[in-house]
């Protein structure tokens, strides 16, 4: 049975942090960033995840086929939030997948994204499911003045494996697996350890790579002069175009490595490679995704007919270009908690979670399940045993907003409240088709708010509670930020 | 058929303590500096009182919960005493339970006070409001400056006002209540200042800043009411009567129904008509003679003149800044400095308020005092503008 992919996009943090600003301030202590400094690096927001922008980027490539069909969900990363608590699912109640599936969290390395994507492309060919999300996702916290502070970028990409409506269908892959450990991340460490990059460079990536390159072509029938885009994720510059013109990609295109403005998004960048490729690939061509870490991944994909009419919802090349240039370093060091700062009192408000209560209200909380009322007809959040508007009595069915549009009813910027990107932006939010909430407002400047502004919703981290080592998540606002931005 | 509270409850005596930052006292020492004033006042003793009901917001930071802070430190006579709590609106809760318990014939006597000891938290600013496990969950990230802010956004969009038309009329509110606070030697905030100053203040929350925010303070305000004929049995004469007190809480419909439009505050409008209509007010704009309103915020004290209907709807700007509500204006607002200078102790606020309009009827207020006070009406808001409870209460002489 022919699988593949059948939809696919992407998610980039809104700010892009100036390297040049990182070398500004760290240079002192390691004059050689000063050569790294050119370009931005994806910075996420404070209230940003590998596990909210996992849902983000998840919530778009099911725009098109609806969550319904999804029957199993893999999530891609070794930043996840929680050691024990499935993240998977957190994010599968907030992208509206049904309960009735498979959902794995995959770790373990930098190939984690290509072997979720493997996984459940070799599950929907047994036939195990019909259509199943795979979605990498990566925020890795560096040291303060560390190369990998300028090397890395936080991002996320996603995409629908099917056995129908394929725009890229799966020739096939080769894997090999070897301990060759460039870096490790021990358990309860916040930092990853390097060996010397030059080190890296010459015997891993220039020895593993084209070894399984060489094994997957041979494996798959494919000569390397028969494909159309040459995909490899990779930290030295250059290396790409040299390992392709080596290896006799003569026609290939290098896809160009996404580092100058995203940086480095560990298990999310092959998938967000491929993905941009495919906005630019045309039917017919055969595509050769490459990922490395702790050996390699190499897979091969042929875009169908259907690539012309299926584009993504937003896409990758429309998150390039959205971005939001950051120059206070400072503001990143604070996001990322990196840096001991002063947070005033009214950070040390206690906020337990009380799970029971949680539980309870799962369809509220996951993906901002109100009510609609069947006597009357009002939208609201939350629901309640009583129609705000008519006063009937459990009349009211499940009314999803997680997916609607609304615009600012009322504002406040706010430098009281202790919030780690002051001023708090709040305020009431009216859903198209009715309905509001007294919501916060993320990713908007100062001056920025006004009433009638038109924002989506996105899920995102509410508060930290460092304490309990527990994350809480919730809605919230943002200005919308692409023309295509839809409904979900 | 009920016939409402007018005129079956009389006030026998007030009192209120030095409000401010009272970094030597305690809540305890708050209490007897308005009680003692009160009973004194009322001209009776302590085993005189039937009941009594207490007011506090934040136990947390305060005396704790309970009726027992003040059992114990008035010493009563194990009578009862009744903890009420209903945000901002908690000082005026305590005196309704008073005035009704009175009025019930249950008892004879009924003592009302509030305290609140805010100053011994460490920051600045209220402490937060004490939430459910579900609303820590879904609730913006709020302060009271940013809820009171989602007022002067929407009354400004409603009436296509720029930022400027509303600091312009916000500013005038807290200068007139800063001159007026001069005058009130109890008061928090005695000093003057400038349109300039308010206008170019730090911002607190976009666009309230620092200077169109109430005090944050310590303090305690008592009432002692019984009914008219006691009153008179004990001795007194030009009495002053309760006219009115309503009580109006949101139900949901501001904070989850499309239908408000978040310019004005729907509780008080309801509060207002229910309270005219009890104390037989027909035209406000003339009948009302003073008021303290609960201006936590410049703003609010601006769309609650609206909400009252002593402006027109959209007017407000413009009688504002025509002195309408001056000390020397047709319809004085907060002459005793009102929250904003006057001070903002949660749960005393209700009482004080009506202890001021309490001296200006009985003509004992000093250099402050109006030429000829008719009714005065108190207001309260407590929560934010589109979930909250607004309290009004009118007082005035049992015979107008």
């Amino acid at each position: 049975m022919d699988v593949g992919i059948s939809s696919y996009d992407g998610y980039i943090p809104k700010l892009r942090l100036s390297r040049a600003a990182i070398a500004d301030a760290n240079s002192w202590l390691n004059p050689a960033l000063r050569a790294q400094s050119e370009g931005t690096r994806a910075m996420a927001s404070w209230d940003e995840d590998s596990l909210t922008m996992a849902v983000e980027a998840g919530r778009r490539v099911i725009q098109g086929p609806g969550a319904d069909i999804i029957e199993g969900f893999y999530l891609a990363s070794t930043t996840l939030p929680y050691e024990d608590r499935l993240n998977a699912g957190i994010a599968a109640g907030a992208i509206s997948l049904k309960a009735e599936i498979q959902a794995f969290d995959i770790g373990g390395s930098q190939r984690a994204g290509t072997s979720a994507l493997l996984n459940a492309l070799a599950a929907t060919q047994a036939g195990m499911q019909k259509s199943a999300l795979v979605v990498a996702s990566e925020k890795r916290r560096a040291p303060a003045g560390s190369p990998q502070e300028m090397q890395y970028g936080d991002a996320a990409a996603a995409c629908v494996v099917s056995a129908e409506d394929v725009v890229a269908r799966f020739i096939g892959s080769h894997t090999s697996n070897v301990d060759f450990v460039d870096h490790f991340r021990g358990r309860g460490a916040d930092f990853d350890y390097y060996w010397e990059d030059r080190w890296i460079r010459d015997e891993g990536w220039k020895k593993i790579v084209p070894k399984t390159i060489e094994e997957a072509l041979s494996r798959n029938g494919i000569q390397a002069d028969k494909v159309s885009r040459f995909i490899m994720p990779c930290p030295f510059r250059g290396l790409a175009e040299k390992t392709a013109k080596r290896m006799g990609f003569v026609r290939a295109i290098v896809q160009e490595s996404l580092n100058a403005h995203i940086g480095d998004a560990g298990v999310a960048q092959p998938l967000l490679m491929l993905n941009l490729a495919l906005e630019q690939a045309e039917p017919g061509d055969i595509l050769m995704l490459v990922s490395f870490g702790q050996g390699c991944d190499v897979l091969f994909f042929e875009a169908t007919d259907a690539l012309v009419r299926t584009r993504p919802a937003i896409g990758v090349q429309a998150e390039l270009d959205a971005g939001s240039e950051e120059t206070n370093y400072m503001k990143y060091l604070v996001f990322n908690d990196l840096v001991a700062y002063h947070k005033g009192m009214r950070a040390e408000f206690d906020r337990k979670a009380s799970l029971s209560a949680v539980y309870r209200q799962g369809a509220l909380l996951s993906d901002l399940t109100g009510g609609i009322c069947t006597k009357c007809e009002t939208p609201q959040l939350p629901s309640a045993r009583l129609c705000v508007s008519c006063g009937s009595i459990d009349s009211q069915q499940p009314y999803r907003f997680s997916h609607r549009q609304g615009t600012i009813l009322s504002w406040s910027a706010d430098y009281l409240t202790h919030s780690i990107d002051p001023p708090n932006h709040y305020g009431m939010i009216e859903f198209e088709g009715g309905g509001r909430l007294m919501m916060d407002i993320t990713d908007i400047d100062p001056g920025e708010a006004k009433n009638d502004l038109r924002v989506g919703m996105v899920y995102r981290v509410k508060d930290i509670d460092a304490q309990r080592g527990y994350r809480r998540y919730f809605w919230k606002a943002r200005p919308l930020t692409h023309s295509t931005e839809g409904s979900v | 058929m009920a016939t409402g509270i007018r005129d079956k409850v009389a006030i026998l005596g007030m009192g209120c303590s030095k409000f401010g930052e009272r970094w030597d006292v305690g809540a305890e020492d708050l209490i007897i500096e308005a009680y003692s004033e009160a009973i004194k006042d009322a001209g009776i003793e302590t085993k005189d009182i039937d009941a009594a009901w207490f007011a506090t917001a934040f136990e947390q930071v305060n005396v704790g919960k309970s009726g027992l802070p003040l059992s114990e430190t008035l010493r009563l006579n194990n009578i009862a005493v009744t903890r009420v709590e209903n945000y901002c609106a908690s000082g005026s809760e305590a005196f309704r339970g008073a005035v009704y318990a009175v009025a019930s014939g249950a008892v004879d006597i009924a003592l009302a006070l509030g305290v609140e000891k805010l100053k011994d938290t460490g920051y600045g600013g209220l402490p937060p409001n004490g939430m459910g496990p579900l609303q820590f969950e879904t609730n913006a990230n709020a302060s009271a400056p940013g809820g009171f802010a989602q007022i002067a956004s929407g009354y400004q969009a409603k009436h296509k006002l720029s930022r400027e038309d509303l600091k312009r009329a916000t500013a005038h509110i807290s200068v007139k209540s800063h001159a007026n606070a001069l005058k009130s030697p109890n008061a928090h905030l005695r000093k003057a200042i400038s349109q300039e100053q308010v206008i170019n203040a730090p911002i607190i929350a976009e666009p309230i800043g620092l200077f169109e925010c109430c005090g944050v303070s310590d303090g305690a305000a008592c009432a002692i009411v019984t009914t008219p004929e006691i009153a008179r049995s004990l001795g007194k004469s030009n009495l002053v009567t309760v006219k009115a007190l309503q009580l109006a809480l949101s139900n949901g419909l501001e904070a989850s129904h499309n239908s408000w439009d978040g310019s004005y505050f729907h509780t008080t409008r309801i509060a207002a008509a229910r309270a005219y209509k009890e104390a037989a007010i027909t035209r406000p704009q003339e009948q009302i003679g003073m008021t303290e309103v609960h201006d936590c915020f410049s703003i609010t004290e601006l769309v609650t003149m609206e909400d009252l209907y002593l402006s027109e709807e959209g007017s407000a700007i413009g009688d504002v800044l025509d002195g309408k509500y001056d000390a020397d204006g047709a319809i004085p607002c907060q002459i005793d400095g009102g929250l904003k200078c006057f001070g903002h102790p949660i749960g005393a606020s209700g009482l004080r308020m009506l202890y001021e309009m309490y001296l200006q009827i009985q003509g004992r207020a000093e250099t402050r005092q109006l030429s000829s006070p008719k009714l005065g009406l108190t207001h309260n808001l407590g929560g934010n503008p589109s979930r909250n409870v607004a309290c009004i209460c009118i007082i005035g002489p049992e015979r107008l």
